[in-house]
């Protein structure tokens, strides 16, 4: 018997979450494929010179990752609202009329990127072609329509709940969705003053990423550590108050770490410095959370590859962004890695860990209640490919990240601390043959990270559709005993 | 049971420390962004004033910080005319208007922040590589225009592609370059040797 993916078991908010995780996983492809075509350029700079330049292909990549993670995000609170609150989504319509309005924007955005690429030094180009600043690079019109979308999904959320029922995790997901949406307002205006520029900036790309990113990725995890181990909300909920307490009490102030060599006042080394080299800590306790909930359970759950990529998405946000930020966030290492390939061995290991693992997890909860419920436990019929996909996808990661690291501490021992930072102390270290050879090791991880996502695809397409037998009951969690 | 856990470990206790750290960390936030706002508006101490660019600029070693600083001296007008402080403004607008809309932050970094594809920016005025001051406006100049048939690859391979800017446009990138170059950056990049 095949068992189809059927829009009759889905919800009204999780079959519109299948909509943006299918948008997902085409960007997702998109940012492996300009990755490959970048990486590929440090190795044959000739190669698409004049056609697709390295700036293109990079902008292409940084802004698809950083779309299809938001979309990611957007589609799993759309899975689980309706659940979480008992309530069907208040404005369903006007959520799909948001998601249509997002992609024909994404799209339009990406063709331009393309097929237009830059423009005159004037507001026209800054509007409609290309705003020229890191992760932010959308247009102003699009920004325009980014926050309309997010007003109408956080409407969604807010409205859900209030006419439901309100949770812990409930009142932690819309206080930071109106945190998130805010702070994309302050990478909406030009200003001549770089360092005031860069600034705000930061503001958004830091406060989004090391800061209500991570507490959304944390109601995510909550929610399905309940919802796949059954585990009790009273303790899932208590741990989210603690993540959000360090999360915030480190990351808010830790974006001082941004600010230590553009202009802002020295205050900000010592400030950035401290609370920067906390921020580990509450990705600590989500490893320990995550642990000790799988264990309590005895590791039985409905739903084998989600959870994996759960434990993998804890163990990857301390490891890429704990681990690999703490190593080069001390202004006093910062001062010869900032600006080097430390920060994009950093990014690499960080976004994937933290951000790519909890989507897909979140992948696996959705094709699993598309197919009726379907047995995901022990001996999963083609149980290896999910598997497989997972390895490959972090074996491939976490190698583009060391070789990204070796070719960081040769530019900052070359380039900085002997060569004195100038042009040619730069390419003394890109052309030495350490640095050749890590971006060498780095494409070649490059394409183990997209056998792994061919495999996932593959996986997330047929993963079930043999078994017969239903989703796995879950067991009844020991009772909690005083001390 | 769940009533015998100790305060410190209860829902509620942590629910009102994440509320009230959060608050607090932001409030501190706002206030130290006041400061910073204070501190480096054109015309501040830490990032001088569009009319810099009138001035001969330097980064040198400051043995009481044991940083380099950037050292503002007397009159050297870029293209061969003082400037007033729109002029100034202009020039450097239309310079930072084109870095953007070149995408030259997804080669190059600016502060060191953006791509490692390319040289860092932040003091690409004083870099030895663009020779005497005397020489280096035009010689940038040439080379924004037509970096493909300026370029110079450092054995690299990798070429500045041509990306249409006009005269008008160049100077504006050098007059953002230079300005960029007088900003205190608390010894960012170290150990730089200036051109002179």
């Amino acid at each position: 018997m095949v068992r189809a993916f059927d829009s009759n078991y889905l919800n009204g908010g999780q079959k519109l979450a299948i909509k943006y995780f299918s948008v997902a996983v085409i960007l997702f492809f998109a940012q492996l494929l300009f990755g490959l075509l970048a990486g590929l350029q440090y190795l044959h700079p000739d190669f698409l010179h004049g056609i697709l330049d390295f700036n293109v292909n990079r902008m292409v990549h940084i802004n698809a990752m950083i779309v299809w993670m938001l979309y990611g995000f957007i589609g799993s609170v759309y899975w689980f609202l309706e659940e979480e609150s008992g309530h069907e989504v208040v404005g369903l319509k006007l959520g799909n009329l948001g998601f249509w309005l997002l992609t024909a924007a994404v799209t339009v955005v990406v063709l331009v990127y393309l097929l237009v690429q830059t423009g005159p030094g004037n507001d026209f180009t800054r509007w409609f072609i290309n705003e020229g600043r890191e992760y932010i690079e959308a247009p102003r019109w699009a920004d325009i329509g980014i926050v309309i979308v997010m007003l109408i999904f956080f409407y969604n959320v807010a409205m859900t709940f209030a006419r439901g029922k309100w949770s812990g995790i409930a009142g932690v997901l819309t206080l930071d969705l109106i945190a998130l949406a805010g702070l994309y307002l302050a990478g909406m205006f030009y200003v001549t003053n770089i360092s005031i520029d860069q600034y705000w900036w930061w503001w958004v790309v830091h406060l989004w990423v090391e800061a209500t990113w991570e507490v959304l990725v944390g109601c995510m995890v909550a929610w399905s550590l309940i919802h796949i181990l059954g585990a009790r909300r009273k303790i899932v909920e208590t741990w989210l108050y603690i993540e959000v307490a360090m999360m915030f009490g480190s990351g808010i102030l830790g974006l001082g770490h941004h600010y230590f060599w553009a202009g802002q006042p020295e205050y900000w080394l010592a400030i950035g410095g401290f609370f920067s080299a906390l921020e580990p800590i509450p990705l600590v306790a989500m490893v320990v959370h995550s642990i000790y909930d799988a264990g309590v359970h005895h590791l039985r759950n409905r739903n084998h590859p989600a959870l994996a990529w759960i434990i993998a998405h804890t163990f990857g946000n301390f490891l890429g962004a704990g681990v690999w930020g703490f190593m080069h966030t001390l202004p006093q290492v910062n001062l010869y890695t900032h600006g080097t390939q430390w920060t994009s061995s950093h990014g690499h290991l960080a976004f994937f860990g933290a951000y790519a693992t909890i989507n897909i997890a979140f992948f696996y909860l959705a094709v699993q209640r598309w197919r009726g419920d379907v047995w995901m436990g022990a001996n999963l019929v083609g149980g290896w490919r999910w598997k497989w996909a997972l390895t490959l996808l972090s074996v491939g990661v976490m190698g583009m990240t060391i070789a990204l690291l070796i070719a960081g501490y040769e530019q900052s021992f070359i380039e900085r601390a002997q060569g004195g930072s100038t042009w040619s102390a730069y390419f003394a270290a890109q052309t030495h043959p350490w640095f050749v050879e890590s971006m060498a090791w780095r494409m070649l991880f490059g394409w183990v990270t997209v056998a792994g996502f061919v495999l996932l695809v593959w996986d997330l397409l047929t993963v079930g559709k043999y078994e017969t037998r239903p989703v796995e009951a879950l067991a009844e969690e020991p009772a909690l005993t005083s001390a | 049971m769940m009533e015998n856990i100790p305060f410190w470990a209860s829902t509620n206790f942590w629910k009102k420390t994440a509320i009230w750290v959060t608050a607090g960390s932001f409030v501190v936030l706002i206030f130290l962004t006041f400061d910073t706002m204070r501190q480096t508006m054109a015309g501040s101490v830490r990032v001088p004033d569009y009319t810099v660019i009138n001035r001969h600029i330097d980064y040198r070693y400051d043995d009481r910080q044991r940083r380099s600083i950037p050292v503002i001296g007397g009159e050297a007008p870029l293209f061969g005319k003082i400037m007033d402080a729109s002029e100034a403004e202009k020039w450097v607008t239309l310079g930072k208007k084109t870095i953007q809309a070149k995408n030259c932050m997804n080669c190059h970094t600016l502060l060191g922040n953006g791509a490692y594809f390319a040289p860092d920016l932040t003091k690409a005025w004083l870099d030895p590589a663009w020779g005497p001051e005397t020489v280096r406006p035009q010689l940038m100049k040439m080379f924004l225009m037509d970096p493909e048939g300026n370029a110079r690859t450092y054995g690299s391979g990798r070429k500045m592609p041509n990306l249409g800017i006009t005269e008008e446009e160049a100077k504006g990138i050098i007059a953002f370059l230079k300005w960029m170059s007088s900003i205190n950056t608390n010894g960012f990049p170290y150990n730089f040797k200036t051109g002179g």
